[in-house]
């Protein structure tokens, strides 16, 4: 028995992001009254410093969180689907470790011009993320397909492969470093979402909508691929098609979101995990549920980082494990009552 | 129409596994493969559904080649219960179901009345909003044979429609059994070609129109049952001694061993 319809479900989710995104704006090192901010956002000036602080930095910032939120959840799910694994996330294709290795690759080699040089308003440390990230992928993908197609578990194999091999990289690398450059790599590898523009926000709002514009054309070959491969072909699904399209889309998805947020860890395997058992796995419902869910747990996660030690700041990720196991911990723990 | 396999092999990794195989499931008929362990049998099955590409032979559905229709139109006419189905997320039965209509486009209300009638006609009404991680092994066979009938439900405009079956009752009891005979029964009445592969020669020649003898990738005998049962192939196919009797009831042989 289910916990939850899935219409609700998503009914309060939607709900849920716009009140958690109005609350997000007014807290901070710097204390904005939810009337201050929703008068400046509706276009009622009240002073420039207070100007500055919502939309240059809080507004992208919580932009940016809902994007990357929403994508990481929603790959993971379709991962999850696509290797009928509820273990699988999107980091089994390889293309964090990839990323991983291009930041690190940049922050190493070219620290010096990180701080000035800017590629496209991208950091350097962002393209080369990406450029792993789908390098890493490319790999995977072509180390598992054969004449026969892509064998799923091959892929796995290669994914834990390449992960391993991105692991050693990036210690080769970490040892050769100086002490700035150690802090800048572990920073990025935990996940932070300080450095949100206006830039990021687009590009990153621009790969979440393509997403979510084409992720449910396949929900329903998900669905039947989840009963194997050869059931899902009998069932008129071309499943080396559906396989390619949902490979590019996460590695596009995830390649841009690691770039511009670095490592959020959690929000893509626990997420969709966490949606699937309250809904069930029907990816018709299962994948806008989990872009949901993923969007608040980081938006929540990303305000509390920004206040838990003010004047400082937590790195992201750090945060959406800390409030996300708890909470799956809960749910396993009600599921085994359940049974 | 009909489906045919026009003398087909299959060589896989230096093994013969088919040889020359021809056969025709005829629509209205039900068509039985047996066969010991290891003959060949569900390999005959992948290359009749597409799921393999015969090295040698072709296969044809309603006369043209198999690998020539749409995947999707394909799906509308053949529909495939494997002997063994991997799905480990927690589907309720309904939804499992309601896979089977994946080809179609019926709409949502049709959908859900096809779900609820082929649940029903496998006696497994009551698993409907069950979790499918949870069901027995009979619960989950009897779901997915649902989700079988759901796919070819209603005829199609685009040919006759056929049914392949890998051992479709080895997790169910008697009762299951007969029930499943009759569903095949009912199915080859209302002109569809039936194909199953059964481990009990019994159960075999109670329901089979065609009873088809696998033995090492080759055909050894095909026919009605009365004719291809006796006492000297079971001895030379299976290598067990046995007596053909009659059923004292249908007059189907009945294999004494």
């Amino acid at each position: 028995m289910r916990h939850f319809s899935a219409p609700s479900l998503i009914w309060a989710l939607a709900i849920l992001l716009p009140v958690a995104a109005l609350v997000s704006i007014t807290v901070g090192t710097v204390d904005i009254s939810l009337l201050d901010g929703l008068a400046e956002l509706t276009g009622g000036s009240i002073n420039s410093q207070t100007h500055t602080i919502l939309i240059d930095i809080r507004l992208p910032r919580i932009l940016l969180a809902i994007a990357v939120g929403a994508v990481l959840a929603s790959t993971g799910a379709v991962m999850q689907g696509l290797f009928r694994n509820p273990l699988a996330d999107p980091s089994l294709i390889g293309v964090s470790s990839g990323a991983s290795v291009g930041a690190s690759l940049m922050i190493v080699t070219a620290g010096g011009f990180i701080k000035s040089g800017a590629l496209l308003g991208l950091s350097l440390v962002a393209v080369g993320a990406f450029v792993g990230g789908f390098a890493a992928t490319l790999l995977v993908y072509r180390l598992a397909t054969s004449g026969i197609g892509t064998s799923v578990t091959t892929m796995l194999l290669a994914g834990i492969a390449i992960g391993a091999l991105a692991g050693a990289l990036n210690s080769l690398l970490s040892y050769f470093s100086d002490n700035d450059m150690l802090r800048q790599i572990s920073l990025w590898q935990m996940g932070n979402l300080s450095g949100a523009s206006w830039t990021k926000v687009i590009v990153m709002g621009a790969v979440a909508l393509l997403l979510m514009g084409l992720f449910p054309r396949e929900s329903k070959a998900l669905n039947a691929l989840l009963l194997g491969e050869s059931e899902a072909r009998h069932l008129g699904i071309d499943v080396q098609r559906v396989k390619r399209r949902l490979i590019v889309l996460t590695a596009l998805g995830v390649g841009v979101s690691v770039a511009l947020a670095g490592l959020v860890g959690f929000v893509g395997l626990i997420m969709p995990h966490i949606v699937r058992l309250a809904i069930g796995p029907d990816h018709r419902w299962l994948v806008p549920a989990s872009a949901l869910a993923g969007a608040t747990l980081l938006l929540i996660a990303d305000s509390l980082a920004r206040i838990v030690v003010i004047p400082a700041e937590l790195p992201t990720g750090i945060l959406t494990a800390l409030l996300g196991a708890p909470f799956f911990v809960a749910l396993l723990l009600q599921q085994r009552r359940d049974v | 129409m009909s489906l045919v396999a026009d003398n087909i092999s299959l060589h896989l990794a230096g093994f013969d596994l088919l040889r020359n195989i021809s056969l025709e499931v005829e629509t209205g008929k039900v068509t039985a493969i047996v066969g010991p362990n290891g003959a060949g049998k569900s390999s005959l099955l992948k290359v009749l559904t597409g799921e393999m590409a015969a090295t040698k032979g072709q296969v044809y559905l309603n006369n043209r080649l198999l690998q020539h229709w749409p995947l999707l139109d394909k799906a509308q006419l053949l529909a495939v219960l494997p002997q063994h189905t991997m799905l480990n997320f927690p589907f309720t039965a309904d939804e499992v179901v309601g896979l089977g209509r994946i080809p179609h486009n019926t709409g949502l209300s049709k959908d859900r009345e096809i779900i609820t009638e082929a649940l029903d006609l496998v006696d497994a009404s009551y698993l409907q909003k069950r979790l499918y991680t949870q069901m027995s092994g009979g619960e989950r066979q009897r779901v997915q044979l649902a989700r079988v009938l759901a796919q070819i439900w209603q005829a199609s405009h685009l040919g006759d429609q056929f049914l392949v079956l890998d051992e479709p009752t080895s997790a169910f009891d008697l009762s299951h059994q007969k029930l499943t005979l009759d569903i095949v029964r009912q199915l080859a009445d209302k002109s569809v070609g039936v194909v199953m592969v059964v481990h009990d020669l019994n159960l075999a020649a109670r329901c089979a129109d065609n009873l088809v003898v696998i033995d090492a990738g080759v055909i050894a005998a095909q026919g009605c049952p009365e004719a291809v049962l006796t006492e000297a192939l079971i001895d030379k196919v299976f290598g067990v001694k046995s007596i053909i009797a009659q059923h004292p009831e249908t007059k189907r042989p009945l294999v004494i061993t």
